[in-house]
């Protein structure tokens, strides 16, 4: 009996819920040929209200989505950007380059609240107005030339977690050598110079370079090939160009200190990945569940690609290539995540691993240039491939960016037909590249004027962890 | 007394310890050290990067033995310690004048 209760229990509800649902349609059915214009007008309401019901909910499961990915690209930097930078360096800079990693998580932020959100989101043709400045305005009503559906203050914090991860890359050119004092300076003037007008370019309303909103020459960037790989990969080739080479290098071995930490490292971006790129669909949508599959399909394809390489190469296919396969095949996937079909996205993968190894492994040694952990070899050169790989591959199948006159979906890109994106993605390209390079070595000798850049010989021998922080990552005696 | 000294393949270190407790030895100091004889270190590759790492980890072993069971560990730990390839390692012998034990002052033998 005791075990029977709820079930009966459950019956009768079940029944009562099914009879009044067969009434209720009785009576919608009874009512209907009546259609006198009284009952139209409750309809109509009933519409309305239906309407903004609807467009409730949506609003509800876009927030719930655009909420964590904000949350996953943070995780991106701290700490998954930290703890794959932190394994590779030596053991005394350890906490050096994790402190990089995790003080623009603060220092970002606090620009990004002043004046940083309005200058790449504001209008204008290079670069934001000040209309967001103090955030002004960003409020839990949406921006409707960005995210309809979302309140612009999501909006708001999801676009600053980009704009921490991008100066963050750069701090893999420049590690094991760099001033704290310098890097903070210097990345302060990197993220208002280079990453704001560059974010607004692409992205903002007006930007010259932006496909949806109104560019003259529409690049295809849908989570940031161009914004955030190949500005912070080409200001890691000046950074490292410009530091000159860390000492000893290449002679003495500096061998990462724990590939453990890389690897944790390593899973939490391709993680926190999925906040990236799906979450540049700005909605829970199905292009968001297109760019997650791309993502996913892109990353395991280049970490094949670059261990396959590896292993012909060398006989032996290594954790670190594999992660930074990984790596690669995400940064390249990300301009394109939300335009191309699953398999382009393996396509891209691959010849992103293969070329990225090519270039840390052997161009690196032939020009001699000392970008300590590979930000330019992954960053710059995977941004570049995927971005001009999203020319070829992008489709109006997966997103139609493009109309003719009467609506109808044109071409993107040059498989689906149109030649012609490859020569814009191309200049997009050109413009990151120039623009990431004049502006990181003016503001890298601006800094050195001011504050300096490098530490000295004997810091440097000693560790910066020590040297710049005051303490040390591992004190296994106590 | 004789104190012997060790240094063998970290691979062997289990077998050669079990041997020689079954012919009675009592005590031992182990230290894991990092060294090279004739045998070559092995390359390691970072992101296409070679080092060259010379120094391999050993397994160093050190005992003090009274006279009589000096040539039966010898000859424990050549049996077990033995792979037959190059960087097995080698055994030092060499003359103790004394020993005490701390505890009680004993010396000599007795203390071992």
């Amino acid at each position: 009996m005791d075990c029977n209760g709820p079930a009966l229990r459950r019956a009768i509800l079940v029944s009562v819920v099914f009879l009044a649902a067969l009434f209720a349609a009785k009576g919608l059915k009874a009512q209907t040929p009546a259609g006198s214009f009284l009952a139209s007008a409750v309809s109509q309401a009933d519409i309305a209200k239906l309407d903004q019901r609807i467009s409730a909910a949506q609003s509800s499961g876009d927030n719930a989505w655009m909420l964590v990915s904000a949350a996953l690209v943070l995780m991106m930097t701290g700490p998954g950007l930290a703890l794959f930078y932190g394994g590779l360096v030596r053991q005394k800079n350890t906490l050096a380059i994790m402190m990089q990693s995790f003080a623009l998580m603060g220092l970002i932020t606090v620009l990004w609240a002043l004046v940083g959100y309005s200058l790449c989101f504001g209008s204008g043709t290079l670069v934001g107005g000040f209309e967001h400045a103090f955030l002004r305005g960003v409020g839990v009503e949406p921006n409707g030339d960005y995210a309809p559906t979302i309140p612009q203050l999501t909006f708001m914090i999801y676009q600053l977690m980009f704009a921490i991860i991008t100066p963050a890359l750069i701090t893999g050119a420049t590690a094991e050598r760099m001033k704290f004092s310098g890097t903070v300076l210097f990345i302060t003037l990197w993220f208002l110079v280079v990453y704001a007008p560059l974010a607004h370019m692409v992205w903002g309303k007006g930007g010259f370079l932006s496909a949806t909103l109104g560019g003259k020459f529409p690049t295809l960037d849908f989570a940031g090939g161009t914004v955030v790989h190949i500005s912070s990969g080409v200001s890691a080739l000046v950074c490292a160009l410009y530091m000159g080479k860390r000492h000893g290098y290449p002679k003495v071995p500096m061998p990462p200190h724990s590939l453990v930490l890389s690897f944790i490292g390593a899973c939490l971006l391709w993680v926190g990945w999925f906040g990236f790129n799906a979450g540049s669909a700005l909605a829970s949508s199905g292009l968001a569940s297109s760019a997650f599959v791309a993502t996913h399909f892109a990353a395991a394809a280049a970490a094949c690609g670059w261990s396959a390489a590896e292993w012909i190469k060398n006989g032996k296919p290594s954790a670190l290539g594999a992660i930074s396969g990984a790596v690669a095949g995400l940064v390249a996937i990300t301009p394109a995540a939300g335009f191309v079909a699953p398999m382009p996205a393996l396509i891209i993968g691959a010849v992103a691993g293969v070329v990225c190894y090519l270039m840390v492994t052997r161009v690196k040694a032939i020009f001699g240039y000392d970008d300590a952990l590979d930000a330019f070899g992954v960053h710059g050169v995977g941004g570049t491939i995927g971005a001009l790989l999203t020319g070829v591959f992008a489709s109006r199948a997966i997103n139609v960016v493009y109309h003719d006159v009467k609506g109808n979906a044109t071409a993107v890109g040059w498989l689906d037909g149109n030649f012609g994106q490859v020569g814009y993605q191309f200049v997009g390209v050109i413009v990151a590249w120039v623009f990431a390079l004049v502006g990181t070595l003016v503001l890298l000798k601006i800094t050195d004027m001011l504050v300096g850049v490098r530490v000295s010989e004997e810091h440097e021998i000693e560790g910066l962890d020590v040297t710049q922080h005051g303490e040390e990552a591992y004190n296994l005696e106590t | 007394m004789m104190k012997l000294e060790a240094i063998i393949q970290p691979s062997r270190f289990e077998s050669v310890k079990d041997a020689l407790r079954e012919i009675g030895v009592e005590g031992m100091t182990v230290i894991e050290v990092r060294g090279h004889g004739r045998q070559k270190g092995h390359t390691e590759v970072y992101r296409g990067r070679e080092y060259t790492v010379d120094l391999l980890p050993k397994i160093k072993i050190e005992m003090i033995l009274p006279d009589k069971i000096v040539q039966s560990v010898v000859d424990t730990i050549l049996r077990t310690a033995k792979t037959g390839k190059i960087g097995d390692g080698k055994i030092f012998l060499s003359r103790i004048d004394d020993a005490i034990r701390i505890r009680n002052d004993e010396r000599g033998e007795s203390a071992l």
